[in-house]
């Protein structure tokens, strides 16, 4: 009997998850249904689910149009680049506060969440400007450097979350036996931290893939990433559903697959030290 | 080993020997429509006549695009070559000498035939800051066979009482039809583009001659009544969240008798590709409240050259080509007539070819001669602008107005509400700009 009631209380939970993950994915799914389907049929009421002409005609449209490829590369060197530039920043930062704090280590990190605070419209007239007179309107470097200055916060409170968790005695010991701080941060330390670093990083090159302020505002060709692309297909005037879609499913998919291959990961790191 | 040798001494004669053409590179922003993408198609009859001009093109979303080329023309960045702006920024923009002015586009531009009203639209003192590419207004588009049924008819020039009591017969919730389907959803450019042009009608004005704003007046509370009690009544379910792009699914799906809203519409409404009532759609003026002026705005997308802009010369002289005469009959030579960008020039609201596959040409020219941005409504306006007031605050006052206005059509809050808060919001921001104390 409670073996039955059991199995029915699991059935039960079963279907519930498999219910809100697709309520979460429908967007999603809505978004590439009506990439196969005509703009009369996107735009149709009632909705047609998927009896509807299906088409491939948008993904022409917008290969034709636009050139995905570079997009997508600058994409992949925006988000990578900025990721490894933050992480590499980030965690002796994070180490020396995890494990030196002084009084002020909560009021330093407290003030880098802080510039997470202020509308990013806010600076983007003198931020226009400094790249303006550097030279770095519409370059990767100018895009790398933003995304990571952006991102930076976010990483190093990460971090600094699963670094505390470490034993501080593990580290002193690596000390006993004569490692340098070098040696401790990268053979000690990081290992030790790979779920909370593999969660970081993938948080961080998710959030810097989607970033779309500053990569619309400081890029115009050259530099332009997958946001760009994306943002050439709406339209106030004029039906381009179908190939506003068709855009951005190729603008997630890369983003999509990755998330899909490293869910254990990202998981994992992100309820690290959830559980004592 | 000898091949890749001999085919890198090859690659570098090769490259060695051709003729190095100084090559001026034009980066143009564009909003993502119909015409500017079929432009972007034609460029190559262009750059041939130009080799020695090549063309990249910025594609962007109208609100992404105008705070992008925003940014840049006031810091000068000189990301772009050529701006595609609307007639809001064309004077603003102009009088603080963000634009280059447009008087050396080539002794066959024929500035002349321009239609006049948006050659006064992209003018300041009498000089062309912008080239416009396509014009628009706006009117009612309506289902013959509806109104046929009712036993209705549309007059060419219909009064807003008309309008309102063909909405109430035509609407037939049940079989998902609706009377009319109207602009709702909030921003300066959407449902106060709309509502704009219907105060204009009802004889009402943003600002009185001393910047003073006027929603505390009668004729601002009978638009707005008028508008929330029309759509309550004969409107679609959800208006307050519907802009253009919404209202036409709705009209092409069948499902409105009439809608009132831009001129460019009519090509997609009788787009059989596009819509399932294309033989059944007739064309009047927008309403009127028997005051003089009927409820239709005036807009254009033009072409224009940033001050400090290096390349001025290749700019101008691919505004010309895409301004120009011209470019209509190579539209018409490669799509057909009907796919020429309309409102721009007189010449082609005289060509038989066009008016006989463009039913609307006739109402669409008599609609953007009917708006006057000079004067545009009853009584004396200091600004410039039908459905806007060409100031740089507009932005932000229409839209928070428009948010006030959506949340009286959605029901909440009340038309006396809205109006006060917007009468208030608007005060507030034109004494912070120092129009008034």
């Amino acid at each position: 009997m409670a073996r039955m009631a059991t199995s029915r209380h699991v059935a039960v939970s079963t279907i519930a998850a498999w219910l809100v993950g697709f309520l979460i994915f429908f967007p999603i799914l809505w978004m590439v249904l009506a990439s196969f389907k005509t703009e009369l049929d996107a735009f149709a009421i009632p909705p047609k689910f998927l009896f509807f002409h299906w088409t491939t005609e948008n993904y022409a449209a917008v290969q034709e149009r636009s050139d995905y490829v570079h997009h997508a590369l600058n994409s992949i060197i925006v988000a990578g680049g900025s990721t490894l530039i933050a992480l590499l920043i980030a965690i002796p930062a994070a180490w020396s506060m995890a494990f030196s704090p002084t009084k002020r280590t909560k009021d330093v990190l407290l003030w880098m969440l802080s510039t997470k605070m202020m509308p990013p419209v806010g600076v983007l007239v003198p931020i226009y400007l400094i790249y303006r007179d550097f030279g770095l309107l519409d370059t990767l470097t100018g895009l790398v450097f933003i995304l990571c200055l952006g991102n930076l916060p976010i990483v190093i409170w990460m971090l600094f979350t699963y670094f505390k968790e470490i034993p501080k005695d593990i580290l002193e010991a690596a000390r006993m036996d004569g490692a340098t701080i070098s040696r401790e941060l990268v053979y000690v330390l990081t290992p030790m931290a790979v779920p909370g670093l593999a969660s970081t990083l993938l948080l961080n090159l998710i959030l810097a893939w989607n970033e779309a302020f500053w990569t619309l505002n400081l890029s115009t060709l050259q530099a332009a990433p997958l946001t760009v692309f994306i943002a050439s297909y709406s339209s106030p005037e004029g039906l381009f559903w179908a190939k506003l879609s068709a855009a951005s499913t190729l603008a997630i998919a890369p983003i999509l697959v990755l998330g899909w291959f490293s869910q254990r990961q990202l998981v994992r790191g992100l309820t690290f030290g959830a559980v004592k | 080993m000898k091949n890749v040798h001999g085919a890198l001494l090859g690659a570098a004669a090769l490259l060695l020997s051709t003729p190095s053409l100084a090559q001026t590179a034009l980066t143009i922003a564009t909003v993502n429509n119909g015409d500017m993408i079929r432009m972007q198609g034609l460029t190559s009859d262009f750059t041939s006549k130009n080799p020695d001009i090549t063309v990249k093109w910025v594609t962007l979303e109208e609100n992404v695009l105008r705070q992008r080329v925003t940014t840049d023309i006031a810091t000068k960045g000189g990301q772009f070559d050529v701006l595609t702006i609307g007639t809001y920024e064309v004077p603003i923009w102009a009088k603080k000498n963000w634009l280059v002015p447009l008087d050396k586009l080539g002794a066959d531009y024929d500035v002349a035939d321009l239609l006049p009203r948006i050659k006064d639209a992209v003018s300041v003192s009498g000089k062309l800051y912008a080239a416009p590419f396509y014009g628009e207004s706006s009117m009612t588009m309506y289902r013959t066979d509806l109104f046929q049924k009712a036993g209705l008819t549309m007059p060419e020039n219909p009064s807003w009482d008309f309008v309102i009591s063909a909405a109430k017969k035509l609407t037939d919730k049940e079989a998902g039809v609706y009377g009319i389907c109207l602009r709702g959803k909030a921003g300066w450019g959407e449902n106060m583009a709309f509502l704009t042009a219907m105060a204009n009608s009802y004889g009402a004005r943003w600002f009185d001659e001393k910047w003073v704003p006027q929603f505390d007046k009668p004729e601002w509370k009978k638009t707005l009544a008028t508008y929330v009690d029309l759509m309550k009544e004969a409107g679609p379910p959800g208006a307050s969240s519907n802009g253009f792009n919404e209202n036409l699914a709705l009209f092409n799906a069948g499902k409105c008798a009439m809608w009132i809203d831009a001129t460019v519409a009519a090509s997609f409404v009788t787009n059989p590709k596009d819509s399932t009532v294309a033989d059944k759609v007739g064309f009047a003026l927008a309403p009127n409240a028997g005051l003089g002026k009927n409820a239709n705005w005036l807009w254009a997308w033009n072409l224009a050259i940033p001050a400090g802009s290096k390349k001025v010369e290749a700019a101008e002289k691919f505004i010309a080509w895409a301004t120009g005469k011209d470019y209509a009959k190579l539209v018409a030579s490669k799509e057909g007539w009907a796919n020429v960008p309309p409102g721009t020039r007189t010449s082609l609201y005289q060509n038989p070819d066009y008016l006989k596959v463009a039913p609307f040409a006739k109402l669409t020219l008599a609609s953007i001669d009917a708006a006057d941005p000079n004067k545009p409504t009853v009584q004396p306006v200091p600004y410039v602008g039908v459905q806007y007031a060409a100031i740089p605050e507009f932005q932000g006052i229409g839209t928070s107005v428009g948010q006030q206005f959506s949340a009286a059509l959605s029901g909440s809050t009340s038309v006396d509400a809205a109006l006060s808060a917007a009468q208030a919001s608007t005060e507030r921001e034109m004494k912070r700009a120092g129009y008034i104390k």
